[in-house]
């Protein structure tokens, strides 16, 4: 890919360039500066390998990492909605729904926050699950919470900006709470040595960009995510 | 709008200003010369963050500062769990597992610390006045004082439901501490990494005794935080118990996200349910002192 310079990346984002800077905030201008001039991509345009979606370097691609997980997570839930499973309860059908709205709230957050940087909508696969089974519908949402808790924890240092870290934050504790119901609807217990080190430290256990893509793009059609720079 | 001129007024009502904002010099320079460049609409929110970092909580803490604030933390949950799961006649029977689950992962996080810390651990544990291994809890919320008529939660130890909501409020105080902490451990893979992984058990224990109140009590509460006020502490306002739960809950009723506003994509309840926010460190003080003996 040719070199860009920062002023050919501003000329032609326009707008887009601006709403990520008010989102950006003052201590990260001119950090959002550099990562946008070192990315070179655009729209979920390819770097490098051209059969997959780089989601970029610095701040930006971890923000496009939470942007494609929470897409994923949101196209889970609003099937979940639209096509609820077997013999949903009230309260079951209530709590999925606070999820999906939540889920839409931080894909769309996320999507406003990086305005031209963000990659493009993902094509979700679900034909592994079975919408109409509680249990196969619920199995699948714990996979996609704690999943999530894992990546965020993960990706937490790779984070330059404390804004943007705080964003995470507040987000994550958000997932876990997810995790911890669905755990409870699927009469579970809430922590166990698979996602939280119970016998050991306490700690939960994160993953890296890299393990957690491996598991992501099983749910995706067409081309994988990628993170080369997320190391 | 006239950056320089408002930097000015600043400086001279404030003179120290430019003190404050010192390592964020560079930014101001940034504005200045990418002016021409920057929409004039998102200078207000650059402007406030800047105001945040300088004028908000402290701009430094140490590691040794976070991990001393985060066992005192720590240690007040532990203590309120082992008193509760000592007194024979508190807990049902179906519920011993799980709030011994609790119990035993808070004591974990307390031995990481503790260990993390080695020969760093604070007597003095986040500037409150106990030593970090003989705390000095009065979980009814009083202080430690004896008239019972202050204090906001009297029977923790005998009313379990009254127990599940301070071990509630303890868990969500967790929660917003450890957020409000991070970014004093940016880039710190080890740290930070760790911080994060003890947060996020804290919110799954946060959410599973939400539930197990809503479903024992019915009382009207979610597993996510709704609100500021009763709804999101399921304690009724206009009591004792109610105006110390507010403070737990400070600031969540917050719809706007670095700028955008969340309740233009969802429900206002569900924008103030899907993002946690974090707690300053004096603001986690100001809640934890009322349960530390003076």
């Amino acid at each position: 890919m040719k070199t860009t310079t920062q002023e050919d990346l501003l000329a032609k984002e326009g707008m887009a360039r601006r709403s990520f800077l008010k989102f950006a905030g003052a201590g990260a201008i001119a950090a959002g500066v550099v990562a946008t001039a070192s990315s070179c991509q655009k729209h979920g345009g390819v770097v490098g390998d051209p059969n997959a979606i780089d989601l970029g370097t610095g701040d930006i691609a971890v923000l496009n990492y939470a942007y494609a997980l929470e897409q994923l997570e949101a196209a889970f839930y609003t099937q979940v909605i639209s096509s609820p499973y077997t013999n949903i309860t009230t309260d079951e059908r209530n709590l999925l729904t606070d999820i999906r709205d939540h889920e839409v709230a931080h894909r769309e957050f996320f999507k406003t926050a990086l305005g031209g940087n963000a990659i493009a909508g993902l094509t979700p696969n679900f034909s592994k699950i079975n919408f109409a089974d509680r249990t196969s519908v619920l199995s699948y949402a714990k996979a996609f919470e704690d999943l999530g808790v894992a990546a965020y924890n993960g990706a937490g240092y790779l984070i330059k900006s404390a804004d943007y870290l705080t964003l995470a934050g507040k987000i994550v504790s958000v997932e876990a709470r997810h995790a911890a119901l669905i755990r409870l609807l699927l009469g579970i217990a809430i922590e166990e040595d698979t996602i939280v080190n119970v016998s050991g430290s306490g700690l939960e256990l994160s993953q890296t960009p890299q393990q957690v893509l491996g598991q992501a793009n099983q749910f995706l059609s067409g081309k994988p995510l990628i993170a080369p720079n997320l190391m | 709008m006239n950056l320089l001129n408002l930097i000015e007024d600043i400086q001279t009502a404030d003179p120290e200003f430019k003190d404050r904002i010192s390592p964020r010099r560079a930014a101001i320079k940034n504005i200045t010369s990418f002016g021409t460049k920057v929409a004039a609409a998102a200078l207000p929110f650059a402007f406030s963050t800047l105001f945040k970092k300088a004028y908000g909580q402290t701009a430094t803490r140490s590691v040794n500062d976070v991990l001393n604030f985060a066992l005192t933390a720590e240690i007040a949950e532990l203590g309120l769990y082992n008193t509760a799961l000592g007194r024979t006649n508190l807990i049902p029977a179906q519920d011993r597992p799980a709030i011994t689950l609790l119990r035993d992962v808070e004591t974990k996080h307390v031995t990481f610390l503790k260990l993390v810390l080695g020969s760093n651990i604070s007597s003095t544990n986040a500037g409150l006045s106990f030593a970090a291994n003989t705390p000095n809890f009065d979980y009814t919320g009083n202080k430690g004082s004896a008239n019972t008529a202050t204090a906001p939660f009297p029977t923790v130890f005998t009313d379990y439901n009254i127990f599940l909501a301070v071990a509630n409020a303890f868990e969500d105080t967790g929660v917003r501490a450890y957020k409000g902490q991070a970014p004093f451990l940016l880039g710190n893979q080890t740290v930070l990494t760790a911080a994060l992984n003890i947060h996020s058990v804290e919110a799954r224990h946060a959410a599973f005794l939400r539930r197990l109140r809503a479903i024992r009590s019915g009382a009207a509460i979610k597993p996510w935080i709704t609100g500021d006020g009763a709804t999101a502490s399921g304690v009724p306002a206009g009591t004792l118990a109610g105006t110390t739960a507010a403070f737990v809950y400070a600031g969540e009723a917050n719809t706007t996200q670095a700028g955008v506003n969340i309740a233009g994509f969802v429900s206002t309840s569900a924008a103030q349910e899907s993002f946690d926010e974090p707690l300053t460190t004096d603001q986690v003080l100001s809640i934890l002192t009322n349960f530390i003996k003076a």
